[in-house]
């Protein structure tokens, strides 16, 4: 008998077809992974399930009974419980509140505090689901409002669960502490749906795999008799190569230096301390940390998009402090900035609009303030060629691509610049595992050239394999630089994570 | 339903024409309301409407009433679509346009024995400058202190329309009961197109400073930073372009474009300055830009359809005992619906593509 039985499910959004009779039986009690790129269909047909989306055609059976559910109420009803990628909770009120809430315990008209906070506690205590009751959302790390997301689905009785690339915002150790408690839950008699794009998870925690690619359904595998590479496989629809080669390097001069350099955001309250660094020629050096501990400060205060307070920041010898934004990209700075859509493209410019972007009063492209705009077609064509963007023409609207092919327009602008040095922030977020295959050859081909590469990640994989040394950021402050052949990815965790590690 | 679904990929798919076949629908169907209010209100709509329609375009002289009215509402239009395209709301048009009127007007009392060829284009550029620094005012305040432009341009109107009739008062104003300057010397008017159309070669200039406009945007560095800005400030930024400096050039680039519907019409229609002569041009502009969406070659249209409105409605009433404040509806009927995508939008997910269209975007 399965859980969940889903047969033909259909789903088009105008004339993109999101879901193509697509077909998925979780057993019950079983952990099933649903694991395809950006844009497969995953959330799509999770989404069906939970009654967030309407169905085109197909039909569902929950416990080999046939259902219709139109809207999420009538999902969890079914016992359907959702955890989603963006938390659905409520920052100034408290734990206990969040979860109860739409279902209070009541004490005839009033809720009965007392109840729910025992209610919440029990349940926490039942799967190892360790919150405190009493807390703030805003308080408490990330990790915990992912748990108290999971209790949310648990106090309304779901024993289905769908978690949405629930690791993305999580460290390492988070992630160990997620897996436990999807096996406890397990254990206890759950169904899990596990989405990811991510093979190593999927390889770590699952029993059975349902792979989606281009809104179909591609197949069905026990996680136990696959591997890596025949699920990337299966995934992009041809072969991958997941981990690149790294050229072996010698010691070179140092091309780019950071010295005590200290940025304060006012947003958020951070400060950027007293932070160096060295990068030599032909050196990859890559910033680990959990998002929101600096990086983006050091990002935009080295590309003048951010004031800073004080310190050196030299490229080649000459001090860029002074310099404005305009002038530090005319030296050859190339910046893949972390935010992509927010600040990397004009979603409504076309390509060509997009590729001048930062060069618009340079030449070729401009001469004394006229736009030479064969020429810039020419050159986006090119870049398109030999970028291998997808998707479009020189003459379509940004908006219209899928992120990796968004982030090859970036990387194509900013590579074919000649540059001195190049910053490359999360430079394959969301990002599908062809395009990042791509994006990570082309930044080991600058560093072969002798182009310093910063390299700010969340991805661990990414740091290790593509950084030559790794420095890690914990609260505005470098708390380690490590050589990246030598680091372990347990000891990297511990250190994103503010603790102290022993040698 | 498969069908109208089709229909509206099909419709959608004509990209540059879905605008104005969106804006020509609005057009159609604020005329049938309009017609439907009309009859409502006791009166023959056909009767109504052929009167309209032969104001604005019956004869030479009623087709040159169209242009006439149109003129001013090119510029203002323009001048409120240029600060849009880098996200700037310019409400200041109306004082803008008042120190162009204002400033040209003195320029030519000054400078009586100037020739024509020299004088004309002095005076429209006195009062783009004029025009120009008053616009480039709050895009100053904007880019130092965060100011909104829609507060300080609003009440830089009041200033401006005020402080031009304080200095016509006190020193420019002609003897007699008007206020107004002395009339200007015939060299430096802007001649006609037909004789006693009033219709003048201002019409010219305005497609001419359209198509420049045009070009800007599609050809020049500075149109690509302007538009940048307004399409994303954030990725701008991210680009080296100065946020600041944009915003004070747009504006004085909108208020110098705002200021020429004034040096207009004192060269061409009253040959004179006189206080609160324009009716309301500047706000008008709004309504212009936003039913031309912002573009250079839609204000054009736009301010083409209000003027045809404005002129027909004259002959409308002349003819019928329709009042005109009914083709001030239309009008409004014709922006309300222009400027609802979004309630079109909303319409067609109605018809069966439900709200996961919405849960899409």
């Amino acid at each position: 008998m399965y859980a969940v039985d889903m047969k033909g499910i259909t789903k088009t959004f105008g004339d993109t077809v999101a879901n193509d009779g697509v077909d998925l039986s979780v057993e019950e009690e079983e952990i099933h992974c649903i694991l395809g790129e950006n844009g497969a269909g995953k959330t799509t047909l999770m989404n069906v399930l939970f009654g967030l989306y309407e169905r085109d055609a197909g039909e569902i059976f929950l416990h080999d009974k046939e259902v219709n559910i139109r809207k999420p109420s009538q999902a969890i009803d079914h016992g359907i419980g959702m955890i989603h990628q963006n938390f659905m909770l409520v920052n100034r009120l408290s734990v206990t509140d969040n979860i109860v809430a739409g279902a209070e315990p009541k004490k005839g008209i009033r809720l009965d505090r007392k109840k729910a906070v025992k209610d919440v506690r029990r349940l926490s205590e039942k799967y190892g689901l360790k919150v405190d009751p009493e807390a703030r959302i805003e308080n408490i790390s990330v990790g915990d409002q992912q748990r108290v997301e999971i209790l949310k689905a648990l106090y309304r009785k779901a024993d289905i669960l769908i978690l949405d690339e629930p690791t993305a915002v999580l460290t390492p150790q988070e992630v160990e502490d997620l897996f436990r408690i999807m096996r406890e839950l397990k254990e206890s008699g759950k169904t899990l749906i596990f989405i990811t794009h991510k093979l190593k998870e999927t390889m770590t925690i699952t029993d059975r795999i349902t792979i989606l690619r281009d809104g179909k359904k591609v197949g069905t595998v026990e996680t136990g008799d696959t591997n890596p590479r025949d699920l990337a496989q299966m995934m992009v629809g041809r072969d991958v190569v997941l981990s690149v080669e790294k050229s072996e390097r010698e010691e070179r001069p140092v091309a780019f230096e950071v010295k005590d350099l200290n940025v304060h955001n006012p947003t958020n309250n951070l400060y950027l301390r007293d932070v160096s660094f060295e990068i030599e020629e032909g050196e990859v050096l890559g910033v680990a940390g959990v998002e929101g501990n600096g990086q983006l400060e050091l990002e935009e205060g080295l590309m003048g998009l951010r004031p800073t307070e004080s310190g050196e920041v030299i490229l080649r010898g000459s001090d860029l402090r002074e310099l404005t934004t305009r002038e530090r990209k005319k030296i050859g700075i190339a910046h893949i900035p972390s935010d992509r859509l927010r600040r990397g493209l004009i979603a409504e410019f076309n390509l060509q609009r997009n590729m001048i972007l930062g060069s618009e009063w340079d030449r070729p492209f401009s001469r004394r303030g006229f736009l030479d705009r064969n020429r810039i077609k020419e050159y986006t064509e090119e870049v398109i060629e030999d970028f291998d963007i997808r998707g479009g023409t020189a003459d379509v609207d940004a908006k219209s691509l899928s992120g990796g092919n968004q982030q090859k327009v970036i990387l194509g602008r900013e590579l074919t610049r000649d540059p001195e040095l190049i910053i490359a922030a999360q430079p394959t977020r969301g990002v599908d595992v062809g395009a990042i295959e791509y994006i990570h050859g082309e930044l080991l081909n600058m560093r072969d050239r002798g182009v310093p590469v910063l390299l700010i990640s969340a991805e661990l994989d990414e740091l290790r394999s593509l950084s030559d040394r790794i420095i890690v950021l914990y609260e505005g402050e470098i708390v380690a630089s490590l050589d990246a052949d030598a680091v372990d990815e347990r000891e990297l965790g511990l250190l994103m994570a503010g603790e102290e590690v022993e040698g | 339903m498969k069908k109208v679904s089709r229909l509206w990929n099909w419709l959608k798919d004509l990209s540059g024409l879905t605008e104005l076949v969106y804006s020509l629908f609005a057009i159609v169907f604020a005329l049938i309301i309009g017609a439907i209010l009309i009859y409502l209100s006791g009166h023959d709509a056909l009767e109504a409407y052929y009167y309209l329609f032969f104001g604005a375009f019956g004869n030479i002289y009623n087709l040159a009433q169209t242009l006439l009215k149109s003129i001013p509402l090119i510029f203002t239009g323009l001048a409120v679509a240029i600060g849009f395209q880098s996200g700037l709301f310019n409400i200041g048009i109306e004082g803008q346009l008042y120190w162009g009127a204002f400033t040209t007007a003195v320029v030519v009392v000054s400078l009586p024995g100037l020739s024509g060829y020299l004088l004309i284009p002095i005076a429209l550029f006195a009062g783009a400058l004029a025009g120009g620094i008053w616009g480039a005012f709050p895009g100053y305040l904007k880019a130092k202190t965060g100011a909104h432009e829609v507060i300080t341009t609003i009440m830089l109107n009041y200033v401006g329309i005020l402080a031009t009739t304080f200095l016509l008062k006190n020193f420019f104003k002609a003897p007699g009961p008007v206020d107004q300057t002395k009339g200007i010397p015939m060299q430096a008017r802007i001649p006609e197109l037909f004789p006693n159309t009033r219709l003048t070669w201002s019409l010219f200039i305005g497609i001419a400073v359209i198509i420049l406009v045009k070009y800007l945007f599609s050809n020049t560095s500075l149109g690509y930073d302007l538009q940048a800005v307004g399409a994303n400030t954030s990725a701008a930024e991210y680009g080296g372009i100065s946020v600041s400096r944009v915003t004070v050039l747009t504006m004085t680039i909108s208020g110098a474009v705002a200021a020429l519907a004034g040096s207009t019409i004192v060269l061409g229609v009253l040959h004179r300055f006189i206080t609160n002569f324009s009716p309301g041009y500047g706000f008008t502009g709004i309504a212009v830009a936003v039913l031309g969406r912002n573009k250079p070659e839609g204000v054009l249209a736009a301010a083409l359809l209000f003027g045809a409105l404005d002129a027909g409605k004259v002959s409308m009433q002349l003819f019928t005992n329709i009042p005109g404040d009914l083709i001030t509806v239309v009008q409004g009927l014709v922006i309300l619906l222009v400027a609802a995508p979004s309630l079109i939008r909303l319409f067609s997910s109605t018809f069966g593509r439900g709200r996961e269209l919405i849960a899409s975007e």
